[in-house]
C-alpha cells in the first residue's frame, strides 16, 4: 500500500503516480484538506483510499479504478466517469456524477443540486437526499435515491431511469412517474445490493421521460 | 468571480484569534480571486459614538492633518492608521461624521460606518493584503472576507468587496448579477448613492434601501430574491452576526460548517479545512433562497 | 421598386423576406431554425485597407525574401504546444452537423496545408483523428461523446463557452440528422430533436473554470494546450477572464460565425461583429501584458487572405475558418443549383443545414447524399484554398514590408468608414481621426 501525503506532495505528483500505476495497486491518500482534482484520469483498476475531504472534481473521468473517499467530496465528483467505482462515505457537493458514461457512483450521505446532470450511462446510488435540478437532461443510466429529491427532478430527461424512495419536491419538465415492472425491480435490487444499501425495493417509485419533448410540437410550447 | 469567507466566533475564548483563523481561509481563496481582497472585521465596539473606516487611493495622505481637522469639530477618541486606510473613533452621530467627511475630504472613501465594523480593502495579491494589514493579529467577534477576480468592472481598491450597505452592515458576493444597471438607476432615484459600476455595490445598496424601508434583514433578503437577477452567493455581516443566502438557481458554490466554537462559510471547502476542528464539524451546503444566520445574544 | 411595376415601393421595415418569415411563423408556430452565419451587412474587414510600401516603407520581394507564416499556439502552460505552418485553422464543426466524409475532407486538407482541425458538439470520430495530423478537441456543455481517451488522443483541448452565431445558446441538431451513428455517439435516441445545454454542467464562472482547467490538465499530464472559446459579446472582459482562469489560447468568434442549426433571431441579433471583437480581445491581452504569451485565434467571416492579414494586423495570432471551409468543399456551388432549387433555395442562398438534405453531401447524414463528397477530392480542394489564403496573406504582408506575418500591425491599415474606424481603432483614411478614441 503506497501512502501519499498531500501535505508534502503535490496533486500533480499524486495523479502522476496514480495514472501510472498497475491494476491491483493500492494507494492511501492523506491530508487532502479539500484539494481539487485529486485522483483524476485514472486508467487502471487501482484501489485508492482517500482519507479526508476533497474539493472539486475528485475521481474526474475515472476509468476502472476503485476509489473510496472517507469524507465529503466537492463539486463535480466523478464527473464524466467512464467505468470503475467511486464510493463516498460522507456527502457530495453539486454536479456529482455529471455527464458520466459508466461505472458506479455510491454516495452514502447526501448529494447536492444537479446530481447526475446530463448523465450518459453511469449508475448513481445515493443513501441520503439529492438537491434540486438533479438528473437534468439525464440521457441514460440509473439514479437511485434512498432519501428525498429536491425540486425539478429529471427536468428535460431523456432515457435515464430514476428510482426514488423518499419524497420528490417537484418533477421537472417531461419527467413523470412510471410503472415499476419486474425488469425495474430487478435492476434496482441489483444496484442496492452492489452499493450496500439495505432497503426494500417496494419502497421506491420510478421516474422517467414522458418523451413529449423529443421533437418540437407547437402544442407543447408552454413547456419551453 | 470570487472567493468569499465568513467566520463567526461562538466561543469567546477564540475572539482573540479571529484574525489568525480568518487569514488562512482568505489565502486559500487567492486562486479564485487573485485581483484584490477585502475584509470586514467586527471588533472594539465604540458605543459612545461611531467608528468610520476611510480609504485613500493615494499613499501620501496627511493623516495628521485629518486628525487635527476632525478634533476641531468633533470629539475624536482615536484614529488608527494602517497603510492607506484609517479607522476613526468619533463621539458623534454617524451621519454628522459622514457629511463632514464628504464635504471636507471628498478624496477619502468611506468604506464602513457603525459601532463595531471595520472594513479594509487592498488591490493586488490577497496574500500581500493579508500581510500588509496584519490580518493575523486581529481579534473580534466575526469577520467576512473576499478575494476578487474582477469580471465586468475595474480593479480598484474601491471596487473591492466588502461593500457596506448601512451601519454595521456589509456584503460580500460571489457571482454575477444581470440586472444591476437598471437597478442602480432605480435606486439612485430613491436616494441611494453609488461610487462604482460594480454589481455587488448595487446589491449592497438594494439591501440597505430595503432596510431603510422598514424590512428586517430576512425580509430584505427575501425581497432580493425577486428583485435581483443573476447568480449569487451572498454573505452579509451585521453588528451581531452574519447571514448567508444563495439565488434560486444555486450554481455558485457555497459551503457552511459549524462546531461548538465557530460557524463558518466559504466558497470552497479547503478554506474551511484550515479551521481547528473542521474535520469533525457539521458541514452542509446552503439551500437556494434559504437564509442561514448566526447572532450573538 | 419592382421592375414589373415601377410605381411599387417596397417597405424597408417589411420587405418581402420579412413578410415571408412572418407568414411562415404564422403557419408553423415554430421559430425559424437555419444554418450558416449572420447574413446581414455588417462593418467588417472589407472596410479596412492596407497602406502598402511607399517612399518610407520598403516591400519584400517574393520567394527568396521570406515572409514566414509559422505560428506556435499554447506555450503558456502546456508541455506540447501546437506548431502550425500557417495561421489559418479549421474551426470546430461537429460530426453530426457534418457528414463523416466532410470531417475526413477537412482533416485531409488541413494536414496537407500544415494546420489543425477541431471537433465539434458530437465528439471525436476515428476518421477525423485518423486524417487530421493536428486535432483540437472541443469540450462543450453537452459533453456528447466526451471521454478521457479521446482527450488524451487530442493535440489540444478547446473549452467552449459559446460561439459567434449564438453566444449564450447551446448546440442543436434536429431529428433528421440524428442518424443511428450520431445517436450512438451522442448517447441519444435516434430521430429526436437534440438541444444541448447552454451552460457547462459542472462549472459556472471563471473562478470555477480555473479549477476545471486544472482538472483537465491533470488528466492529460499538462501536455495539451487548453483553448477557451467565446462568442463575441463582452470581449474585453471575457478574454481577461479566460487568461485569469489559466487558458493557453483564447478563441473569439464574431457574429458572422456560422452554425449548423440555430434560431435565425439568435444568429442575427446576438453577438458583435468580428471586427471590434478582434480589437477588444487584443486590448485585453495587451493590458495584462499577455499579448503573444496567450495566443488569440479569431473567427467569424474570414474569407480571403486579406481578412487573415487584417485580423493578424489587429493583433490576432491566428484565425479559424468554418463557413469558408465548407464552401471550399463545395457548399453553395452553382453545380448544385437545380438541387438547391428543388429544396426551395438556390446556390449562394442555401442555409438549411438543419434539414440534412445537402446536395453537396456536406451538412447531411443521409448516406446517399454523403457519398457525393469524395474526401480525397474534398481534402485537395481545402488544401488548395488554405494555400491560396496563405499566399494572399504573404503577398499583403510583403507589400507592407513584413518578414513575418505577425509583424503586421494596426498602423498598417486605415478605415474606409467611420464605423470601421471606431471598431477597429484605426484612423479614417485621409485623416488622423479614430472616432471614440479614449473611451472604448
Amino acid at each position: 500500500m503506497a501512502e501519499i501525503n498531500l501535505h508534502t506532495d503535490s496533486v500533480r505528483s499524486l495523479n502522476e503516480a496514480l495514472q501510472g500505476a498497475a491494476s491491483g495497486d493500492k494507494f492511501s491518500i492523506n491530508n487532502t484538506r479539500g484539494k481539487h482534482a485529486v485522483s483524476v484520469g485514472l486508467t487502471t483498476a487501482v484501489n485508492v483510499e482517500i482519507n479526508g475531504h476533497v474539493g472539486y472534481y475528485c475521481a474526474g473521468m475515472n476509468q476502472q479504478a476503485n476509489i473510496t473517499i472517507k469524507g465529503n467530496a466537492g463539486p463535480g465528483l466523478a464527473e464524466n466517469m467512464m467505468s470503475g467505482k467511486v464510493h463516498v462515505t460522507g456527502n457530495a457537493s453539486q454536479y456529482a456524477g455529471a455527464t458520466a458514461h459508466g461505472g458506479l457512483l455510491i454516495i452514502e450521505g447526501d448529494a447536492s443540486s444537479r446530481c447526475g446532470i446530463s448523465m450518459k450511462g453511469v449508475n448513481i446510488v445515493v443513501g441520503g437526499n439529492i438537491g434540486h435540478m438533479s438528473a437534468f437532461m439525464a440521457q441514460s443510466g440509473c439514479l437511485v435515491v434512498c432519501g428525498d429529491a429536491g425540486d425539478a427532478l429529471g427536468d428535460s430527461i431523456y432515457e435515464a431511469r430514476l428510482y426514488v424512495r423518499g419524497h420528490v419536491a417537484s418533477l421537472g419538465t417531461d419527467c413523470i412517474e412510471k410503472e415499476m415492472r419486474a425488469e425495474h425491480t430487478e435492476q434496482l435490487e441489483s444496484l442496492l445490493q452492489l452499493s450496500g444499501m439495505n432497503h426494500n425495493v417496494n419502497e421506491f417509485r420510478r421516474y422517467g421521460s414522458a418523451r413529449k419533448l423529443y421533437n418540437f410540437d407547437i402544442d407543447q410550447v408552454d413547456a419551453y | 468571480m470570487c472567493g468569499i469567507v465568513g467566520l463567526f466566533i461562538k466561543n469567546p475564548v477564540l475572539e482573540s484569534q479571529l484574525g489568525a483563523l480568518v487569514a488562512p481561509m482568505l489565502s486559500e481563496m487567492t486562486e479564485r480571486g487573485p485581483d484584490s481582497a477585502g475584509i470586514a472585521v467586527y471588533r472594539d465596539p465604540h458605543e459612545s459614538g461611531c467608528k468610520v473606516t476611510v480609504l485613500t487611493e493615494g499613499l501620501d495622505f496627511d493623516w495628521d492633518a485629518l486628525e487635527s481637522a476632525i478634533k476641531a469639530v468633533f470629539a475624536l477618541s482615536k484614529i488608527s492608521v494602517i497603510h492607506n486606510q484609517a479607522v476613526l473613533f468619533v463621539d458623534a452621530p454617524i451621519s454628522d461624521v459622514q457629511h463632514w467627511l464628504d464635504r471636507n475630504y471628498p478624496e477619502l472613501s468611506i468604506t464602513s460606518a457603525g459601532t463595531n465594523i471595520e472594513i479594509f480593502k487592498g488591490k493586488g495579491d490577497p496574500l500581500d493584503f493579508i500581510e500588509k494589514f496584519d490580518i493575523k493579529s486581529m481579534s473580534g467577534t466575526h469577520a467576512l472576507g473576499h478575494t476578487r477576480m474582477a469580471t465586468e468592472s475595474a480593479i480598484t481598491t474601491e471596487h473591492s468587496h466588502p461593500f457596506s450597505t448601512g451601519q454595521d452592515l456589509c456584503l460580500v458576493h460571489n457571482g454575477s448579477l444581470s440586472n444591476h444597471n437598471r437597478l442602480r438607476e432605480t435606486l439612485r432615484r430613491r436616494g441611494v448613492q453609488f461610487k462604482t459600476d460594480n454589481d455587488t455595490e448595487v446589491a449592497a445598496g438594494y439591501l440597505s434601501w430595503r432596510l431603510s424601508e422598514g424590512d428586517d434583514l430576512e425580509q430584505a433578503l427575501n425581497h432580493a430574491i425577486d428583485d435581483l437577477d443573476g447568480f449569487y452567493t451572498f454573505a452579509i455581516g451585521t453588528k451581531d452576526g452574519f447571514a448567508v443566502m444563495r439565488d434560486p438557481i444555486g450554481c455558485k458554490p457555497a459551503i457552511m460548517a459549524e462546531t461548538d466554537d465557530w460557524a463558518a462559510m466559504a466558497s470552497e471547502y479547503r478554506a474551511i479545512a484550515t479551521l481547528p476542528g473542521a474535520e469533525n464539524a457539521r458541514i452542509w451546503e446552503p439551500e437556494p433562497t434559504q437564509i442561514y444566520s448566526w447572532k450573538r445574544n | 421598386m419592382s421592375k414589373d411595376n415601377p410605381a411599387l415601393i417596397e417597405s424597408a421595415t417589411f420587405p418581402r423576406h420579412v413578410i415571408a418569415e412572418i407568414q411562415r411563423a404564422a403557419s408553423t408556430g415554430i421559430y425559424d431554425i437555419r444554418g450558416f452565419g449572420a447574413k446581414r451587412k455588417l462593418p467588417s474587414f472589407d472596410d479596412l485597407v492596407f497602406l502598402g510600401a511607399s517612399t518610407s516603407r520598403y516591400p519584400l520581394e517574393g520567394y527568396r525574401e521570406k515572409c514566414t507564416t509559422e505560428v506556435i499556439l499554447g506555450g503558456r502552460f502546456a508541455k506540447n504546444p501546437i506548431h502550425l505552418k500557417t495561421p489559418i485553422t479549421i474551426a470546430g464543426m461537429s460530426f453530426g452537423s457534418l457528414s463523416a466524409q466532410a470531417k475526413e475532407s477537412l482533416g485531409r486538407g488541413a494536414t496537407l496545408a500544415g494546420t489543425s482541425t477541431t471537433t465539434g458538439d458530437g465528439g471525436m470520430t476515428p476518421e477525423e483523428r485518423g486524417h487530421s495530423k493536428t486535432l483540437v478537441y472541443q469540450y462543450l456543455p453537452s459533453r456528447y461523446g466526451m471521454n478521457p481517451d479521446d482527450l488524451r488522443r487530442a493535440d489540444a483541448i478547446e473549452i467552449v463557452l459559446g460561439q459567434g452565431a449564438k453566444p449564450g445558446g447551446g448546440g442543436m441538431l434536429l431529428g433528421q440528422k440524428i442518424s443511428p451513428r450520431v445517436a450512438q455517439m451522442r448517447n441519444l435516441p435516434e430521430g429526436i430533436d437534440q438541444r444541448s445545454a447552454c451552460r457547462h454542467p459542472d462549472w459556472t464562472g471563471p473562478d470555477d473554470l480555473q479549477i476545471k482547467i486544472q482538472e483537465l490538465r491533470e488528466i492529460t499530464n499538462w501536455e495539451k494546450p487548453i483553448y477557451v472559446k467565446v462568442g463575441a459579446t463582452r470581449v474585453f472582459y471575457d478574454v481577461t477572464l479566460a487568461v485569469k482562469s489559466g487558458a493557453d489560447v483564447v478563441v473569439v468568434d464574431g457574429m458572422q460565425g456560422g452554425t449548423a442549426a440555430t434560431q435565425d433571431v439568435f444568429i442575427e441579433h446576438v453577438g458583435i461583429p468580428t471586427l471590434p471583437a478582434v480589437r477588444m480581445a487584443v486590448e485585453a491581452l495587451v493590458e495584462m501584458d499577455m499579448h503573444r504569451k496567450v495566443q488569440l485565434i479569431v473567427s467569424g467571416g474570414i474569407r480571403s487572405g486579406a481578412d487573415v492579414a487584417k485580423a493578424l494586423a489587429l493583433g490576432a495570432d491566428a484565425v479559424a475558418i468554418g463557413s469558408a471551409a465548407l464552401i471550399a468543399l463545395g457548399d453553395q456551388s452553382p453545380e448544385y443549383d437545380e438541387e438547391y432549387k428543388a429544396l426551395g433555395s438556390a446556390a449562394g442562398f442555401w442555409d438549411d443545414y438543419q434539414d440534412g438534405k445537402d446536395p453537396a453531401g456536406i451538412t447531411t447524414q443521409d448516406p446517399e447524399l454523403s457519398k457525393k463528397l469524395d474526401p480525397k477530392i474534398g481534402g485537395r480542394r481545402l488544401a488548395n484554398y488554405l494555400n491560396v489564403l496563405t499566399l494572399e496573406l504573404q503577398t499583403l504582408a510583403r507589400a507592407c514590408g513584413k518578414s513575418h506575418v505577425h509583424n503586421l500591425e494596426p498602423e498598417d491599415m486605415v478605415a474606409l468608414t467611420m464605423e470601421a474606424a471606431a471598431m477597429a481603432g484605426v484612423p479614417l483614411a485621409g485623416t488622423n481621426w479614430i472616432p471614440g478614441k479614449g473611451v472604448f
